[in-house]
């Protein structure tokens, strides 16, 4: 199995902070892996730096073997800040057809082989029903699938996903995992899929990238969630607890997850300006 | 009813007869083509607040222009344009920043009115300036509207495609390698030029009227980018032939048709488009 992102020795820097340092790991080919961390562990900056939006402070980063760059096509990614869209009847197809060579200058136009990439995008996430749906008329989940089509549009050999369960119920977030798995074994593909719970997504990753004080933490789920390792990351007494097939991670008696979501609206507004 | 109609149609055969119509008409229609695509993209893009603040920079520049005896028209185009690059370079400090862009409105209509203090002119220099005064449309100014025009749409239909793309999408247009900066900036400065001509229809006061109204009815009215810039163009320029030949035949103001009938669309359209919303759910 190849290697997909290669991380040797980065540190990455916001400002004068050092959101990452000196962490070294390797994704694989192919591989799910869920990207955990409290907010401003640097999920976001690391997926940034991957996607060459970010330069690094220190050491050196290979996608597929290259540099990062931006514009590179071969990764899919699905930002967490999106623009809000209310006032308007645009469907699902314009949206995500709005993806496809978004770059280049011009009307936005589509010839038929354009088309057919946004078609079988949807048709991947099984958003076909959604092509002539307004975008106000959708529900979370299935705007989170149309966000996914987007990802997917240029044939990606690598997904990156920020905070797809975001605001969505259990039920969506079970769909969303669902799905997510299902392209990720049929595409071949690596999935990076960050978020603030682990217990959505346990049963579908094969490893776990935990960032937290500057440190990643990489490897199978028992062996990065457990009190030694999490209380490396949060710098603080960490204890595992597993209960009927849920894992919680709890600080002083609170648990971290719930923490993380009462200052997200916080977070999310303070990185979107930073 | 014929004979209503045919009263009708000799109004406006009379009113294409006297050139300062047939000159508001042609102004009125280069200005509407830009107005309703740029006005779609302001509404799409969050930005419509900033486009109206734009106007007002412009009533500043036209002011401060005659004060130094310079042609306003000129002085309106430049301060406006500065304007639009400023807040483009801002442009993500300034984004959602309501209390800043109102603040800034403010005071170009105090620097306006102070000018006009000092310049002594007549009240109705500032009222054409304020609510336009299509009627009185010289040759010059129309070619240059209809320049203006030409230069703003063509601008405009070469970026639409990462325009979009960075409205719907702005952090991954950036990770595919858009210039979101150069990109916003461009926009910023094709909305101070297309806010610039407005404002010589209908004064900078009521810029809001014909540049968001027709783009906000009609991101309402379509489903796909290309039909919604379309019906912006086409419901703009409806607005605002409808309101000239409704001028002629009240001896209202122009300014006034043309604000009700934007008005008056768009609440259509958000209508129509709330009873389909209703159908379905």
């Amino acid at each position: 199995m190849g290697v997909a992102i290669a991380l040797d020795n980065v540190t990455l820097k916001l400002g004068d902070r050092r959101i990452l340092e000196n962490v070294s790991l390797a994704v694989n080919d192919g591989e799910f892996i869920g990207l955990l961390g409290a907010n401003g562990a640097g999920k976001t900056t690391l997926l940034r730096a991957i996607l060459g939006m970010l330069p690094l402070a220190q050491g050196s980063l290979l996608v597929f073997g290259q540099p990062p760059s931006r514009g590179n096509s071969a990764i899919g990614y699905m930002p967490q800040n999106r623009a809000s869209l209310a006032e308007t009847r645009l469907r699902g197809w314009d949206y995500v057809a709005a993806v496809v060579q978004g770059q280049s200058p011009g009307l936005p136009l589509y010839g038929s082989p354009l088309r057919r990439k946004v078609d079988k995008a949807l048709a991947l996430v099984e958003a076909t029903s959604l092509a002539n749906r307004p975008l106000t008329e959708l529900s979370g989940g299935e705007r989170q699938r149309l966000l996914l089509a987007q990802a997917l549009v240029d044939e990606p050999r690598l997904l990156l996903l920020d905070e797809p369960l975001l605001n969505l119920d259990p039920g969506q977030q079970r769909n969303v995992v669902a799905l997510v798995k299902h392209l990720q074994t049929e595409l071949h593909i690596p999935v990076i899929f960050s978020s603030h719970e682990l217990n959505p997504l346990l049963w579908a990753i094969d490893r776990i990238l935990y960032l937290g004080h500057g440190a990643a933490a990489i490897g199978p789920v028992d062996s990065v969630i457990t009190g030694p390792v999490l209380s490396k990351l949060y710098n603080a007494p960490i204890e595992v607890h597993r209960v009927g097939g849920r894992i919680f991670v709890m600080s002083d008696s609170v648990e971290v997850e719930r923490d993380a979501h009462r200052h997200e609206g916080h977070d999310h507004h303070g990185h979107h300006h930073a | 009813m014929p004979i209503a109609m045919k009263a009708t149609i000799i109004m406006v055969i009379t009113m294409l007869e006297l050139d300062f119509m047939r000159t508001a008409l042609i102004a009125a229609a280069a200005v509407s083509l830009v107005a309703g695509p740029v006005g779609y993209f302001l509404v799409l893009r969050g930005q419509t607040f900033a486009g109206h603040a734009l106007a007002h920079v412009g009533f500043t520049g036209a002011t401060g222009a005659a004060l130094i005896g310079v042609s306003p028209l000129a002085g309106l185009f430049t301060l406006t344009i500065a304007a639009g690059l400023g807040m483009g370079l801002f442009g993500a400090r300034l984004a959602n920043r309501d209390i800043a862009i109102g603040m800034v409105l403010a005071l170009a209509l105090g620097f306006g009115l102070l000018f006009l203090h000092f310049f002594k002119s007549s009240a109705t220099q500032a009222t054409a300036l304020l609510f336009g005064n299509i009627l009185a449309i010289s040759d010059q100014t129309l070619l240059m509207l209809v320049v203006t025009s030409i230069v703003c749409l063509a601008l405009l239909l070469f970026i639409s495609r990462p325009l979009l793309f960075a409205s719907l999408q702005p952090e991954l247009a950036e990770a595919k390698g858009v210039r979101i900066n150069l990109l916003s900036t461009v926009f910023m400065m094709l909305v101070a030029l297309a806010t610039a001509a407005t404002s010589q229809i209908v004064g900078v006061l009521l810029v809001f009227a014909l540049m968001v109204g027709p783009g906000a009815a009609a991101l309402r009215l379509c489903k796909s980018v290309l039909a919604g810039l379309v019906t912006a163009a086409v419901l703009a320029l409806i607005e605002s032939w409808a309101g000239l030949t409704l001028a002629y035949a009240t001896d209202w103001p122009v300014s006034f048709w043309i604000t009700a009938l934007a008005v008056a669309i768009y609440l259509a359209a958000a209508y129509s488009s709330q009873v389909r919303h209703g159908q379905k759910a």
